[in-house]
């Protein structure tokens, strides 16, 4: 089932295209990436899910519905460029913000509460949020995203401002509320989060959608059918089907070597031909990681 | 529509909670009350401050001289040059000396004193004195006063307006006055909310929260929500000010009222002995006499009308330029870059301000009428016009076209906002602007 469906979407902003039949699906239940170098669309996109701007053509479908204002309420949104009033207190301000999303006063009182508890900031309710420092700031932002309890969470580079600890109190609620079936789409610069977090994933690179799919799909589909051995001893007249990219000498005498294996050969042959030459320590495929996949995509679709 | 109402109650209760509001509306009024309470107290200090000592060689003034609010006279019986000695120790602030040929030769009357002698005390003495000495030039010529006071009319012209509803007392001074006070309350407060409404919005730029509340509702339910919460927020300053003032006045009245009445009682029962009370309750009739007459052209004025034209072209003046004040906010990023479109967006109000002297003296000419169609001058110009009394279909016909304007401004702001908003680090032309008139939501 998916939660979020885009049908090729079009957004024309006077002599520039921010998106060219940009056409997505995003599963329920997962943490989707949204990745793309800046200035690629991302956010024109996340824009038009979010009802802040209509597309020029195209369908938006939540829940299997047509995109309505109904919605908004189902929708929890942290924009890259964010804040908050400064000259309010902090559960003022939260409380106003649950209400726009369509809460009752009582509702959000209960669900702040939760919230307040759990990152065990009950102290902060009567401060101004100018009296906050940064790190403070974001934990409240945060709160005021996903209280109303969102099916969809939206959040767009989550971790810039945080320190490395509340980037991981963050990365952990992230996780807790996937398992409480909410889906999150997930728009970041950092490759290492969408290693870590993301089941599916999506590229858009100059207004078009460049791949996507679920992440270990995508991994497969760049693999380069390169393997390492660690091992002892010459290793020398392989069949020539085995090509050896690189050798390199490690510590105590083991060598290193990257082996390109044909698209349709078994791995098994490849450990057979190693195991009767050299005194093998480790072996292992070379999985492409997020990040040459992001170059690699990018600049092939740049060229 | 609920999510409009709490973003107004937001914005109402953000700026009505600001300590600067609290000052400003209790400030104003106190100011007011202060400015007339130093003056009310000024008058009240000086009853019984002047003591003025005479000198009368000739014998013919002995109780010519009234005792007022503000001097007191003592006659005294010794030579000059001895009293003139003593004048230091004596404690009268000024000696007049009235020789004994004062009837043939008048100028020979001196006044001395420590410091110089007020205006208005050497004219309360040459006035008595010019006056007792006419008498008896009169007598010797074999007139009475009597006949003198008799022969004098008093003409007091009254005005009136030829209405429908029959000949009408009419002040034109009072009626230029309210017409201008209220034109210039609502030029002031369009600035002043109108600016509100800018930093409001700017500060939401700045701040970056706009994203997050435009998530949630409508950019223009923002703007508009925005908007009606800095008139409410208007409009509740009005009324205290209005409340605070008149109560001051109401309270205040009393108190100097009191010492008012006081002082003279004191005034009159000393000056009974010296017959002269008459002059008090002269003065006082005139001065009631004027009073009278503005209060009688304030009451042939339409005061209702007048206070619902007052409320409505407020709102219409502020509606159509707080829109445009909310655009600019939207458009740029700091405070600096707002002077160049604030300039061309409050020339009409400006101009309007000042065509208003030119209105008031001819209320129903033709710079007059178009002034007072144009939505953006109208607001102004019409309330000056109103107390003079405007054609119905006139003041209908602006009416209808402030509220096109103003819907007009609202559309062509709420298109520029809601781009405006979400537009960082870029330097706005006009040229871009227009753009933005005509991007597609």
């Amino acid at each position: 089932m998916n939660i979020l469906e885009t049908r090729h979407i079009v957004k024309q902003y006077a002599e520039h295209r921010a998106l060219d039949d940009v056409s997505l699906v995003v599963p329920k239940g997962s943490i989707f990436g949204l990745l793309g170098p800046n200035g690629a669309g991302k956010t024109s996109l996340i824009r038009i899910i979010n009802q802040i701007t209509a597309p020029d053509e195209g369908e938006v479908f939540l829940m299997g519905e047509h995109l309505n204002p109904n919605h908004i309420r189902h929708i929890g949104y942290l924009p890259e460029e964010r804040g908050l009033y400064k000259k309010m207190k902090v559960g003022e301000q939260l409380l106003y913000l649950a209400q726009l999303k369509g809460l009752s006063e009582k509702e959000a009182m209960e669900k702040l509460k939760i919230w307040f508890v759990k990152f065990d900031i009950k102290t902060w309710w009567n401060k101004h949020i100018e009296d906050l420092s940064k790190g403070m700031q974001q934990k409240v932002q945060f709160v005021a995203t996903v209280m109303h309890e969102p099916d969809l969470i939206i959040l767009d580079e989550p971790f810039s401002g945080f320190d490395p600890i509340n980037a991981n109190l963050i990365k952990d609620e992230i996780l807790e509320l996937r398992d409480k079936g909410s889906t999150i789409i997930f728009s970041t610069h950092r490759m290492e989060s969408v290693e870590e977090l993301c089941d599916h994933i999506a590229l858009i690179n100059r207004s078009h959608k460049v791949l996507d799919g679920p992440k270990r799909a995508i991994k497969e589909q760049f693999k380069t059918h390169t393997y390492h051995v660690e091992y002892q001893g010459a290793l020398s007249d392989l069949p020539s089907a085995f090509s050896v990219l690189s050798t390199k000498p490690i510590d105590d005498g083991f060598l290193r070597a990257d082996i390109q294996i044909p698209p349709d050969a078994a791995v098994n042959d490849l450990i057979r031909h190693l195991i009767d030459r050299v005194a093998v320590r480790s072996f292992g495929e070379n999985i492409p990681s997020m990040n040459d996949i992001f170059i690699k995509a990018v600049g092939a679709t740049n060229d | 529509m609920n999510t409009i109402f709490l973003i107004i109650k937001r914005e109402y209760l953000v700026r009505v909670r600001k300590r600067s509001f609290v000052i400003m509306t209790i400030l104003g009024p106190l100011l007011i009350f202060a400015f007339y309470a130093v003056i009310g107290w000024a008058a009240i200090s000086s009853i019984n401050q002047k003591k003025v000592a005479v000198i009368d060689e000739s014998g013919r003034f002995a109780n010519q001289f009234k005792d007022t609010k503000e001097t007191t006279y003592s006659y005294l019986k010794q030579p000059l040059a001895q009293a003139k000695k003593q004048f230091a120790k004596s404690g009268y602030d000024a000696l007049v000396f009235i020789p004994t040929n004062v009837i043939e030769q008048p100028k020979t009357v001196q006044i001395f004193a420590e410091k110089s002698v007020s205006l208005d005390l050497q004219n309360n003495i040459e006035r008595a004195i010019s006056k007792e000495i006419e008498t008896i030039k009169l007598n010797q010529a074999g007139i009475t006063r009597k006949i003198i006071e008799d022969a004098k009319v008093n003409v007091d012209a009254q005005t009136f307006s030829l209405r429908d509803s029959g000949e009408q007392n009419s002040s034109a001074i009072a009626t230029s006055i309210i017409g201008y006070v209220c034109a210039f309350l609502i030029y002031i407060s369009v600035f002043i909310y109108g600016t509100q409404v800018m930093r409001g919005v700017m500060e939401e730029k700045t701040n970056r929260i706009v994203e997050v509340i435009i998530s949630s509702v409508k950019p223009f339910q923002l703007m508009m929500g925005k908007i009606i919460g800095v008139a409410l927020v208007g409009l509740t300053q009005f009324m205290l000010w209005i409340l605070l003032t008149v109560g001051l006045f109401t309270v205040g009245g009393q108190v100097f009222g009191d010492k008012v009445d006081r002082g003279r009682a004191a005034m009159q029962t000393s000056a009974a002995a010296g017959q002269g009370a008459a002059a008090a309750p002269e003065v006082r009739q005139a001065q009631q006499g004027v009073m009278n007459n503005v209060l009688r052209a304030i009451e042939t004025l339409n005061i209702p009308l007048i206070v619902a034209c007052f409320l409505f072209y407020f709102l219409g003046g502020y509606l159509l330029y707080s829109a445009l004040f909310g655009a600019i906010g939207a458009a740029v990023d700091n405070e600096t870059e707002t002077q160049q479109f604030m300039f061309p967006i409050t020339l009409p109000i400006i101009g309007a301000i000042a065509v208003a002297q030119f209105v008031i003296r001819e209320p129903d000419g033709a710079l007059a009428f178009w002034t007072s169609m144009i939505p953006f001058t109208s607001p102004v110009i019409m309330m000056v016009r109103v107390p003079f009394g405007v054609p119905g279909w006139e003041l209908a016909l602006s009416m209808f076209l402030l509220a096109i304007g103003f819907a007009g401004t609202t559309w062509l702001a709420a298109r520029i906002y809601r781009v405006g908003i979400l537009m960082y680090g870029k330097k706005v032309t006009y040229k871009e602007l227009s753009k933005w008139v005509f991007y597609k939501a």
